[in-house]
């Protein structure tokens, strides 16, 4: 491949690749991100391969392997082209059948279509499909198409046309006037508007500069960069091309979780394949503008995600913040001046430059412009990756997108913002989601995690979860944060642990105070927010466990026990079989009984327990009622055990 | 043996050094790299890397210490990782990390005695829409229920 140098030079390549492309030709995409990985998509390939060769068909059926679609819950994922019929769960199994009914006979196979939970509605296309319906896809529409290690799959979608028209068409303050005029704010967590902080490095003293990408997605729940990076690499060395060109940076970094292989992998072919066509590395399309960029693989730390810990890890250097005197966009990697860029922040670039910043702004509310991709998980019953426009509803979200609740279990809260987010309860569900209101709710955006928590999850554990998740990754530089982390675990555990005394909460709150004002980075000043935030919405939960010794949602150890209800026990031995303890007595017609001092509360008895039977119960807060005298236990005949109401 | 095992060993090492000549900032992409290759970190091998790009030894350790995915201890023939992201978490994870410790008898970040097993927890793998998840040896098991685990384990011996 002659390498591209210019913009004529892209179009008309462009225009060869999709002349080359018969469009009406049989077609099967199959999403292989690492979800669909984990679910068998590489079985799946190799069984289409083998189909297509056994019936003579590799010629006449092309095969594309893409990235991410978004319902990882369903995968793996196969659109088949031109029809575009989306079959879910598709297994190896499948596949002859794919290739002779689909492809050849023109035939749907109803049973790998979606199905309408409800209404039993099999739908055919993935835009029928409510998960999809709702969404707006425009950040994330790329992986579907795209097979990652192909950079004329990219260019045919016009990939790369935006870094033409920047290069060729405006001078670096007209790339960075469009992109604050979009005010397209950070999506890496906290909000800031990407054109100014460009701003800043442009006009800081010292070469060279650098422009660096954020894909250490440390926040649990959240993959969308992974998904992005993974299914559509070159949409975001475009966009950190295109920044570069309006800092001025000439040196640029992908910071990327050695945890994501696939990402790191796939990433890796891009830029070979992007500087083999001209479109990286030195006189970039012709231009004169030369940009060299470099992957730093991170290792695992959540703290080395803030912006100077990672251009300390950067420079070979243990991943811990800088104290801030000097921002990094004016001193950053090795002093200069370096922007750092979330993935989903750079993958929208291209876009504003392509269609202007006044089509970005009429996405979105007045303060949060365009889309944002959210890890939409938990407790909902459609799992995954949701794109929507900014100033959507919760509860569109949650319930058009994601199908409501599972197992029809009541709704608790929706945490958002990562560990130092917060939880938003029921009574906020039609509140528009931006960085503004989610802040006013005393949560925030973060990256975009959304994790859907039911009345079986206790709000109070879950606090301590964070705050312990928090107190683990805290670099320790600081005594505000690590101290205050620690006490806060401490006041939680004792909680938990039926410990708790009056006075805890006050507690909690004043450390919050100390905390924020006095930690060196945001990971001390928004530590306190789960515990702050679940306070204010959930403290009769926090009050249930220090004054009554009793979890509402049945969920810690300490405060619960198990007890199975000789009414309904129909002496079927499974739980005392399965029980690790040997803590269940009984025998066949003879009524169980939990030996209460053997328990370790592992909860095996109530998860095998027939839910026919439901005989094992959780209780929390009461003493476990007495067991039968040993004449009573005997099962008699006829009469009719098990079910029925609690 | 063990001695040709060291050499070879050494060899690899200085083979990943050589990759990274003449760059800056190395360190924390060497050790990944050697971490990868062996599944740990040796002494023996912290201290090659102190000598050939002259960078104190303390200074290494303090690097490998930090980070959670370098290992300063022999890991066994298969790694366990259990989810516990806040996804995995609220889908009932912790219930399956204690039935894999309870199995392997040993606590979260330990070893079995006979090497078969190295167990460790992590905050969130990227496909948090199957989780609960557990991956063994880079296999991704997803949708994990406790009574799960006994069979997942016993694939692997
Ligand atoms: C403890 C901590 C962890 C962070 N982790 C990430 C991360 O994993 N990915 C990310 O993009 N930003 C992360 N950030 C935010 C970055 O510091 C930085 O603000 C961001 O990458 C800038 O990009 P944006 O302006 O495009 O959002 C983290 C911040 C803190 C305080
Ligand atoms: S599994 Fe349920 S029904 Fe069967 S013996 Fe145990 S408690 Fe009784
Ligand atoms: S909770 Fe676990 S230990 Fe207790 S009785 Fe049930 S199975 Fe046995
Ligand atoms: S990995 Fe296949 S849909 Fe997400
Ligand atoms: S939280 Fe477990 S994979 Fe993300």
């Amino acid at each position: 491949m002659p390498r591209l140098n210019s913009k004529e030079d892209l179009r008309a390549l462009r225009r060869k690749i999709v002349g080359m492309r018969d469009l009406t030709m049989p077609y099967i995409t199959l999403c292989s991100g690492t979800a669909c990985h984990a679910t068998g998509s590489d079985a799946v390939a190799a069984a289409i391969q083998k189909e297509l060769e056994k019936q003579g068909l590799t010629e006449e059926v092309g095969v594309r392997r893409t990235g991410c679609h978004g319902f990882c819950e369903r995968g793996p994922i196969i659109i088949v082209y031109p029809e575009e019929i989306c079959y879910l769960n598709v297994t190896p199994e499948d596949v002859p059948e794919i290739i002779s009914k689909t492809i050849k006979g023109k035939e749907i196979i109803e049973r790998l279509l979606y199905a309408d939970p409800n209404t039993g509605e099999r739908m055919v296309h993935e835009q029928d499909i409510p998960f999809y319906k709702y969404q707006t896809r425009l950040v994330f529409s790329g992986n579907l198409w795209v097979d990652p290690a192909n950079i004329e799959d990219y260019i045919a979608l016009g990939g790369y046309r935006a870094l033409a028209k920047a290069l060729q068409e405006m001078t670096p303050e007209e790339v960075m006037e469009e992109v604050k005029r979009a005010n397209l704010r950070g999506r890496g967590g906290g909000g800031f508007p990407a054109g100014r902080k460009w701003e800043t490095t442009r006009d800081a003293s010292g070469e060279p500069k650098y422009a660096i990408v954020n894909c250490d997605e440390g926040d649990p729940g959240a993959y969308m960069d992974r998904s992005i990076m993974e299914g559509n690499p070159h949409r975001v060395l475009e966009g950190l091309t295109i920044a570069a060109y309006a800092i001025g940076a000439t040196h640029g970094f992908v910071y990327v979780r050695q945890e994501y292989p696939l990402a790191v992998s796939n990433l890796a072919i891009a830029l070979e394949q992007a500087k083999e066509y001209g479109l990286l590395g030195e006189d970039i399309l012709g231009s004169g503008f030369d940009f060299d960029v470099k992957v730093h693989r991170g290792a695992g730390a959540f703290i080395s995600g803030e912006s100077s810990a990672l251009m300390n890890a950067i420079e070979g250097k243990v991943g811990e913040p800088r104290p801030k005197y000097v921002h990094t966009s004016e001193a950053g990697i090795w002093d200069k001046p370096s922007n750092l860029n979330n993935v989903e922040t750079l993958a929208n670039v291209p876009l504003i430059i392509e269609k202007g910043a006044d089509w970005f702004g009429s996405i979105g509310t007045e303060g949060s412009k365009g889309t944002k991709i959210f890890s939409l998980v938990g407790k909902v019953n459609n799992t995954g990756l949701v794109e929507v426009p900014m100033g959507t509803t919760l509860r569109d979200i949650i319930y058009k997108i994601g199908g409501g609740i599972r197992g029809g279990k009541k709704f608790k809260g929706v945490q958002t913002g990562g560990p130092s987010g917060g939880i938003i309860p029921e009574q906020y569900l039609d509140s528009p989601v931006d960085f503004d209101e989610l802040t006013k709710l005393g949560s925030m955006m973060g990256s975009g995690g959304m994790i859907v928590i039911d009345e079986d999850t206790c709000i109070v554990d879950l606090a301590r979860y964070f705050v312990d998740f928090l107190c683990d990754e805290s670099c320790g530089k600081c005594v505000p944060c690590r101290e205050g982390l620690k006490r806060m675990r401490d006041i939680l555990d004792a909680m938990v642990a039926g410990r708790g005394k009056e006075g805890d909460i006050e507690l909690l709150k004043e450390i919050a105070v100390v905390m924020k004002k006095a930690s060196l980075c945001a990971l001390g000043t928004t530590a306190a927010n789960p515990a702050l935030s679940t306070i204010r919405y959930f403290r009769d939960e926090y009050e249930a466990h220090i004054k009554e010794k009793r979890c509402p949602a049945l969920v810690c150890k300490d405060l619960i026990s198990y007890y199975i209800d000789p009414e309904k026990c129909i002496a079927c031995l499974k739980c005392l079989k399965n029980c690790p303890e040997g803590a269940i007595e009984g025998e066949k017609k003879r009524i169980h009984v939990i030996d209460q001092s053997k328990c370790v509360k592992c909860g095996i008895c109530y998860d095998v327990c027939p839910p026919k039977v439901g005989a094992v119960k959780k209780i929390s807060g009461k003493p476990v009622p007495p067991s039968l005298p040993e004449v009573e236990r005997a099962i008699r005949k006829g009469k009719k055990r098990g079910g029925g109401s609690d | 043996m063990v001695e040709i095992d060291m050499k070879m060993k050494m060899q690899r090492v200085d083979e990943i050094i050589e990759g990274y000549k003449g760059e800056e900032g190395v360190l924390i992409q060497l050790l990944l790299d050697i971490q990868s290759e062996f599944n740990w970190i040796p002494h023996g091998v912290i201290a090659r890397i102190s000598e050939r790009l002259r960078i104190p030894k303390s200074h290494i350790y303090r690097i490998a210490s930090f980070y959670k995915a370098m290992s300063l201890n022999p890991v066994g023939r298969h790694i366990i990782q259990v989810c516990l992201g806040t996804a995995c978490q609220v889908r009932g994870a912790p219930k399956i990390l204690d039935r894999v410790e309870e199995n392997l008898k040993i606590k979260e970040g330990g070893t079995t005695p006979d090497m078969r097993f190295s167990l460790k927890r992590v905050n969130c793998l990227g496909c948090c829409a199957m989780g609960p998840v557990v991956v063994v040896d880079g296999n991704y098991h997803g949708k994990i229920t406790p009574a799960m685990v006994e069979d997942i384990l016993g694939k692997y011996k």
